[in-house]
């Protein structure tokens, strides 16, 4: 339980007022639950009012942005405007104030510690998506031959509904390291140790592995994702495309080569571009496991850290613009995708 | 007649060719049902053992998992408790949290979807000016990390007094709106582009007939197209809810260690370090935080799949 102790010692220690709870949150949550639908709904029916009273020919001009408003309005505040102004904090100082340039871009990227925060996530970026598409496309193709295929999908997909933290409480277990002299509780070391007869391992502090096994966790958890959307295009694969194979004598490896994998091509696009961007914007798994120690360190975490630890913005907005960067490929690949689906309807 | 059909079957390599094809497939159909099976229930396993062993070890009693594998609990004797729990829900940090919990994700997930379905819906039915432009700036958001926006929107919630000591009118802590607005901006792509992909293969028969019938968009928005779009609807409600009530990340930023707004993933954060000599409730600690998650998974799950089908494999 390492990594999480560092983390935790900076937060405050949590005290509760029962009577604010009962007297005050409660009211609250209910007239969110009810305000917040009431609020929504009122807003559209209310607007659709208002445009009826327009003359009627601009009505059809100004419906569609009542419509799609509010949708601009959040992302244009949450995501277009903190985007910008990332990128221009990235070329001032730390106190917002010197224009640097690329300045901080040079200073980062000549500093050592940064090449291994690169390093990992690369690592990330090859092994995370290369392993969850391949036990994704495993788990659908297989599961679909077996009548137990529903269980087998629910079990595979039930860390997506595990939080991160409930997550590493998990993980430190499977990986956990005891002294030789005692007996394993963490099942790897315990299969290390009683079946292999090798030497404990402590994956998550030695630096050969420690990478890897984080790799996994997010692989663990992000699989059963790749595999319903994957097994869902297995399934709109026409039946007699594939018995039409059987009958001229294609045994299952070629059919799965020749036939499957080209129609599901697409999707398997879709989900590995998709995963591609989770391993960019991975941190949780880090974050819990490690807090970034054992050369264990990732750009998103890195980046955290720079923010609320050395509160250094001109850093921490220099890394976000590398991660932005890094994933400007991946953003024209999919809209060049999506244009193409376009034009095809 | 030709001398492979009249060679006698002392001499079985002269087999024909066809033959000889059909018995290896039979062989290999019998060797890749039980490899199959394997398989698949080895892979199921392996993807399970992590939880089970966390589970196992919540019901063992103190110290136990120390000291021995959580394998070992499953031979006789028996020594099952239920201590954990009851320390852990006993916890006074954790009744709170819940309550956050809830109190940040069904606005963060009621908010962004019904905004969504607005927008896909004149995305997939109405025509404007730059419709797809703004379309494809959506989808592009996509892939813009979260992190990038933290800075400037934390300074801009902190000029606005958004931040989470402040309390509003009606006695509603600011940050949980801050939390709202953030959770709604970051899912909203997502959803668009899951929804429009949806409402857009809706068929347009139903459309023109409402619209004669004198339909106004509203109308047909809430008595065709929501109806219609269920699946779509509780994929998306789905994945909003869980990733919302799973977050740390966003959380940590916007409210970050304040207690009154601190929902479960940030307490259990705190508990996995304050419970250091009591590390036997972290695993309690950490059912009790997916019981909401796997409730609201298995009773949606029948139309997720569905759902998701939508966009992705048409493309």
């Amino acid at each position: 339980m390492d990594g999480s102790l560092g983390l935790i010692a900076r937060m405050p220690v949590l005290q509760v007022d029962w009577g604010t709870l009962v007297s005050v949150n409660l009211p609250t949550l209910l007239f969110v639950v009810v305000g917040v639908p009431l609020a929504l709904v009122g807003y559209i029916v209310g607007a659709d009012v208002l445009v009826r009273q327009l003359p009627k020919r601009s009505q059809p001009s100004v419906r569609p942005w009542v419509w799609v408003g509010p949708a601009i309005i959040f992302v244009g505040v949450i995501l277009v405007y903190p985007m910008v102004g990332t990128i221009v904090r990235s070329l001032f100082d730390r106190h917002g104030s010197t224009f640097v340039g690329l300045g901080n871009f040079t200073r980062l990227l000549t500093d050592g510690g940064i090449l291994i925060v690169l390093r990992n996530n690369l690592l990330w970026l090859i092994l995370y998506p290369g392993l969850v598409l391949l036990f994704g496309l495993l788990l659908a193709v297989l599961a679909d031959r077996v009548r137990y295929e529903k269980t087998v999908k629910t079990l595979i997909f039930m860390p997506l509904a595990i939080s991160f933290v409930a997550m590493a409480i998990i993980w430190q277990f499977v990986y956990y390291y005891k002294d030789p002299s005692e007996p394993q509780t963490g099942i790897v070391n315990a299969v290390l140790v009683n079946i292999f007869h090798g030497q404990p391992i402590t994956w998550i502090q030695d630096t050969r592995f420690n990478n890897f096994a984080l790799i996994l966790i997010g692989v663990w958890g992000a699989t059963g994702f790749a595999m319903v959307i994957l097994s869902a295009a297995l399934k709109g694969i026409p039946a007699e495309l594939l018995e039409a194979a059987r009958v001229d004598g294609a045994n299952e490896i070629t059919i799965f080569r020749r036939v499957i994998l080209p129609l599901m091509m697409p999707t398997i696009v879709v989900v590995g571009t998709t995963m591609v961007i989770f391993a960019l914007k991975a941190f949780d798994v880090v974050y819990v496991m490690t807090a970034g120690n054992y050369n264990t360190d990732i750009l998103a975490r890195r980046m955290y850290d720079e923010l609320y630890s050395a509160g250094n913005n001109a850093n921490a907005s220099t890394l976000a613009v590398i991660l932005l960067l890094a994933v400007v490929p991946v953003l024209i690949f999919n809209l060049r995708q999506f244009r193409a689906v376009e034009e095809r309807r | 007649m030709s001398v492979a059909t009249a060679a006698p079957p002392t001499t079985p390599p002269v087999r024909s060719a066809a033959e000889k094809a059909r018995w290896s497939q039979r062989i290999s159909a019998r060797v890749s049902s039980a490899g199959l099976n394997v398989a698949v229930v080895a892979l199921t396993l392996a993807w399970i053992v992590p939880t089970l062993g966390l589970l196992i070890n919540s019901f063992r009693q103190g110290g136990a998992f120390n000291t021995s594998g959580w394998w070992t609990a499953l031979a006789p004797p028996y020594a099952f408790t239920l201590d954990s729990y009851r320390a852990v829900l006993g916890a006074s940090d954790l009744a709170p949290s819940f309550f956050n919990s809830f109190m940040i994700t069904i606005p963060a997930t009621l908010i962004p979807t019904a905004i969504a379905a607005f927008a896909a819906y004149a995305f997939a039915w109405m025509k404007f000016w730059g419709r797809n432009w703004i379309f494809l700036a959506l989808v592009g958001l996509l892939a813009v990390p979260l992190q990038l926006t933290f800075i400037p929107l934390l300074t801009l919630a902190v000029k606005l007094g958004l931040n989470s000591g402040n309390t509003l009118p009606g006695g509603l802590n600011a940050g949980f709106l801050a939390i709202w607005i953030a959770h709604t901006g970051y899912g909203l792509p997502f959803a668009i582009y899951l929804l429009a992909n949806f409402f857009r293969v809706l068929p347009t028969d139903l459309f023109e007939s409402a619209e004669i019938d004198g339909a106004g968009p509203v109308t047909v928005f809430f008595r065709l197209v929501l109806p219609l779009s269920v699946p779509a609807l509780a994929s998306l409600v789905i994945f909003q809810f869980l990733w919302v009530w799973n977050d740390l990340l966003v959380a940590l930023i916007y409210v970050g260690g304040t207690p009154e707004v601190a929902p479960l993933t940030v307490t259990l954060t705190n508990l996995v370090g304050s419970l250091g000599q009591h590390r036997e409730y972290l695993t309690a600690a950490a059912f009790v935080s997916m019981v909401v998650p796997l409730i609201v998974f298995f009773s949606l799950q029948r139309y997720f799949v569905r759902g998701i089908l939508a966009g992705s494999v048409k493309g």
